[in-house]
């Protein structure tokens, strides 16, 4: 491998700039003749707009245009789409309401944007937002999404009566009940999934410039995706042609799901750039518009059962869910709680029988999309809480009971469409049991009760499922897009390398590792590879980065597109060596011929290649070699976690007294970076679990919108984890990745809720397990 | 309008700002320092921690005016020309970042913790004293064990000096 190739802890090359102030996030850049906007937003959970007056904004200093939502689609700026098409049980297709980046009719959440006001400073577009004067006819709002299904709720969008998107179904219904006839016992649960948001410590940002002369626009963005915004921008919004478009995300300050999509502001910029005659616009949200526009993340309530015959074995699972899309249907809401939820419902266990139906409702909040682990969190929560509560009620060791039922023979067929490819769940299960010293704790629950406290322990088996699958199955599900990625490599005359990806690196540290392919590959040092990424201009396309896809599809594009480099300098060096093609190795810079001392480096065979001097036969001259690779399945990550609290009864303060995670990621690149990606993702898995929770006033004002309200994870409310990893292949990829991006905040809402709900001593809980809530938990017994 | 002159970074810089400017906005918007970052309006996250006459504070708090006359010292200035602080040394050696951008806010807090409370700093007060500063990224795990490396080399490093 090298010092600096595949498993080695390699340090991160893009540290330099962010530790010493010189990283260049879209907020940091400037333009001669930028402009700024502000916009107006909804007060009102739900109303119709009666009037919108602008007069006196626009007499404001330094204002150049007000314009809203008649304007906007007017001009022809299309409606924002939903990527995934989801049919109902009944073959109806999901019943879309119509979402303007500024609404014109009605506005149906707090934040809905209804106009912007483009001026010379940013002082002078808010102080003129706040003078544009919408008069509204405020509608009764609906907030949960239970209510939003009753009779008599408010309706938000025609298209979707009883605000209803789609009642979806997966499993055999009937084949499900049957089983739960021959039980010998059943274990029912409800559970809700608190409501999150994402806050990226980033807020998002949008500088979008527009050249008249050339008629080419420039947007620069917080973007994990900025290829699939440009495409999604032209042909739907119809902002620009993609050729008259050039979208850069460059330095991202985390995403998390929550910068996967094209929000109004982005369309809004570049569309009121031109129609303002402004040579740029700048818009950067502040933490309280982040609040209220940013995507949110989870909001399910589920019914659950679980059928279990005389020896402990699971006959069925049986789940109702609905979830709370908010009053838009954001970019890929729609797969979240259907195939990236309910295909994971059967854990990591051998579950004859499932079925799962999910209704999707519209209600007056922000839109809910994909956060990080989206669906498969939830799903994870709910198949682990409902071990734990089934080992308890069946009193078996819940350690036992998940042995007991875990899947062992690959590849594993479930009954909710996925195959699962590759695992050793008993393995991670070991391992994270010895770590937390699984087989003392009794001792420690006691030596806690001697000072008055409750400790617990808690564990969650998860699995997940990463990279996306291969675009053809995507599309039979109804994605709108292909979930490949793409790689371009170019090899410099002087043997230097740039890695061109789709992918997009918002802190997951993808110029490191996936420069250490290429130091793998060759034996050429670090210094001497360059990755670029986020910029339509330099790389052809790619999806970007979600889903815990840049590794296992993203890296194994780089993987095809480096051995067509290798097949070609390998012919080079053979013909310059005049040596067989199979004998050259290419090792530590040298190319050499195997057995001899025949050789000659690196950088000779690519200046060879570019001076097409001696090059054989018909070959072209130039390195340079593109890929395009489409994932042959979806990977499962999957592992074990473990968590032990102590819990104070009298103030319901809980704290984590040991996390262990135990994760099965397949081949791993960097370590260090898998190790730090764990850390992250646990530490909002935590989050969601004891602190974390969007909520609404009845009224559906977010009352949760600020960090003063919003309790976000800090460095005290957080132990130091014990993290490791175990290794089975992932045998659908060159690599054998799996995939880390996610399994932090899939696996470990369900251990922290496991651990808690056993030091308490039974499951009346809600999510977040805040103090409050624990000690209300406490007071009211089971 | 005021007009504002301040030392920042050992230089001594000025400009005509609104008096409501913030000195944030002074060090990005006038200064051209956008490494000290905005994360939050409600000055809880950190990402804009500098050090006003030594000490850390938000720069998202506190008026451009009311550090006039002051010295002030940014992520940009903590080292040296191509070379780096202890503190940040530490940060990359240990993964203390993910995305960066509360990045500068954390190395500016730490290396005031140090300052305060001297380099031999336990894990329970380095994640005490990190609660003006959030997180998404790391957990805070790798934040935690960079700042008690770079305690440690400041100390060394004062040590030295004090040789």
């Amino acid at each position: 491998m090298g010092i600096e190739g595949i498993g080695a802890r390699v340090l991160r090359k893009e540290d330099k700039r962010f530790i010493t102030g010189q990283g260049r996030y879209t907020d940091d850049h400037k333009v001669a003749g930028m402009h700024y906007a502000a916009f107006v937003r909804s007060p009102h959970a739900h109303a119709k707009i009666k009037k919108i007056n602008s007069k006196a904004a626009n007499q404001m200093p330094g204002v150049v245009g007000v314009f809203d939502g008649k304007q906007l689609t007017g001009d022809g700026i299309g409606n924002i789409i939903c990527g995934w098409m989801i049919h109902s049980k009944d073959g109806s297709p999901m019943n879309m309401g119509a979402w303007s980046a500024l609404a014109t009719e009605y506005v149906r959440y707090v934040g809905d944007a209804v106009a912007v006001v483009i001026a010379e400073t940013l002082a002078e577009a808010k102080a003129a937002a706040e003078a544009v004067d919408v008069s509204y006819k405020v509608l009764k709002a609906v907030i949960n999404a239970e209510d939003a299904l009753k009779d008599g709720a408010p309706q938000l969008h025609p298209e979707a009566k009883n605000n209803t998107i789609f009642d979806w179904e997966i499993g055999d219904e009937a084949a499900t009940d049957a089983a739960f006839k021959g039980a010998a016992n059943v274990v029912e649960m409800d559970i809700r999934n608190n409501r999150l948001v994402p806050n990226a410590i980033e807020p998002r940002s949008a500088l979008a410039e527009y050249d008249a002369a050339e008629d080419h626009f420039t947007l620069h963005t917080t973007s994990q995706n900025p290829h699939v915004a440009r495409l999604v921008l032209s042909a739907f919004y119809q902002v620009a042609p993609e050729n008259k478009l050039r979208v850069i995300a460059p330095d991202v300050g985390g995403g998390f799901g929550s910068k996967i999509y094209i929000y109004p502001e982005e369309i809004v910029c570049l569309w009121a750039a031109k129609k303002a005659r402004v040579k740029a616009i700048k818009w950067t949200a502040d933490r309280s518009e982040a609040f209220i526009t940013d995507a949110h993340g989870r909001d399910h309530v589920s019914k659950a059962k679980m059928a279990f015959d005389a020896d402990n074995r699971i006959l069925g699972f049986k789940i109702d869910t609905i979830a709370n899309i908010g009053a838009y249907m954001s970019l890929f809401s729609s797969s979240v709680p259907t195939y990236l939820y309910a295909t994971l419902l059967s854990g990591q266990y051998n579950i004859a029988n499932i079925h799962c139906n999910v209704r999707t409702v519209y209600t007056n909040t922000v839109p809910v999309d994909v956060y990080r682990g989206a669906g498969r969190p939830e799903a994870a929560f709910l198949v682990e809480r409902m071990m734990e509560t089934a080992a308890r009620q069946l009193d078996v060791d819940p350690a036992e009971l998940r042995r007991l039922n875990f899947v062992r023979e690959f590849p594993h067929q479930t009954p909710v469409i996925f195959c699962y490819d590759a695992g050793d769940y008993e393995t991670s299960l070991n391992a994270a049991m010895e770590a937390a010293d699984y087989a003392n704790f009794e001792k420690r629950r006691k030596r806690s009760a001697r000072k008055g406290k409750l400790r617990g322990i808690g564990m969650s088996c998860y699995i997940e499922a990463c990279g996306i699958a291969p675009s053809a199955a995507v599309g039979s599900l109804g994605a709108g897009v292909g979930l490949w990625e793409s790689a371009e490599i170019r090899v410099n005359p002087v043997g230097t390398v740039e890695i061109l990806t789709g992918s997009h690196s918002h802190g997951q540290g993808h110029e490191t590792t996936f420069g250490q392919l290429v130091s793998d590959r060759f034996g050429l040092p670090s210094e001497n590879v360059q990755v670029i990424h986020g910029d339509t201009d330099k790389v052809q396309f790619g999806m970007g980065t979600y889903g815990s896809r840049s590794g296992a599809v993203g890296m194994s594009a780089i993987e095809k597109a480096l051995d067509k480099v290798e097949d070609k300098a390998k012919k080079i060096a053979a013909h310059m060596l005049e040596a067989s093609e199979g004998d050259i190795e290419i090792k530590d810079g040298e190319v050499s011929v195997k057995g001899t001392d025949k050789k000659l480096l690196w950088h000779e065979v690519c200046l060879g290649a570019y001076t097409g001097h001696n090059l054989p036969e018909g070959m072209e001259p130039g390195l340079k070699e593109g890929a395009f690779y489409d994932p042959t399945n979806f990977t499962f990550p999957a592992g074990c976690y473990i968590c032990e609290v102590e819990v104070d009864p009298d103030t319901g303060t809980t704290t984590i007294e040991q996390f262990v995670a135990a994760d099965d990621f397949g081949k791993i690149i960097n370590p260090m970076i898998v190790e730090g990606q764990v850390h992250g993702g646990v530490a909002q898995g935590i989050g969601q679990a004891m602190m974390e929770n969007a909520e609404y006033d009845d009224s559906g004002q977010l009352i949760s919108a600020s960090y003063m309200d919003y309790t976000m994870p800090r460095a005290d409310d957080l132990p130091s984890f014990k993290v490791s990893t175990t290794e089975t292949l992932c045998p659908g990829n060159p690599l054998g990745m799996k995939g880390c991006g996610e399994a932090g905040a899939i696996g470990s809402p369900p251990a922290v809720i496991n651990a808690i709900t056993n030091a308490i001593g039974h499951n009346n809980l809600p999510m977040p397990a805040s103090p409050h809530n624990v000690w209300a938990a406490v007071q009211a017994g089971e | 309008m005021a007009k504002v002159e301040m030392t920042v970074n050992g230089r001594m810089t000025s400009a005509n700002v609104e008096d409501r400017t913030l000195l944030v906005d002074y060090l990005r918007e006038e200064k051209n320092l956008t490494g000290t970052h905005v994360g939050c309006d409600t000055s809880q996250c950190g990402a804009c921690v500098v050090h006003v006459d030594g000490k850390a504070v938000k720069s998202c708090t506190v008026l451009a005016v009311q550090a006039a006359g002051s010295d002030v010292r940014t992520i940009e200035g903590l080292a040296g020309d191509d070379q780096l602080h202890p503190m940040q040394e530490a940060f990359r050696n240990n993964h203390g970042l993910q995305c960066g951008f509360c990045t500068p806010g954390m190395i500016m807090s730490a290396v005031d913790m140090v300052n305060r409370l001297g380099p031999k700093l336990s894990e329970a007060t380095i994640r005490a004293e990190l609660e003006g500063n959030i997180c998404r990224c790391t957990g805070y795990h790798n934040i935690v064990k960079s700042i008690a490396a770079g305690a440690k080399a400041m100390g060394k490093g004062m040590k030295k000096a004090a040789e």
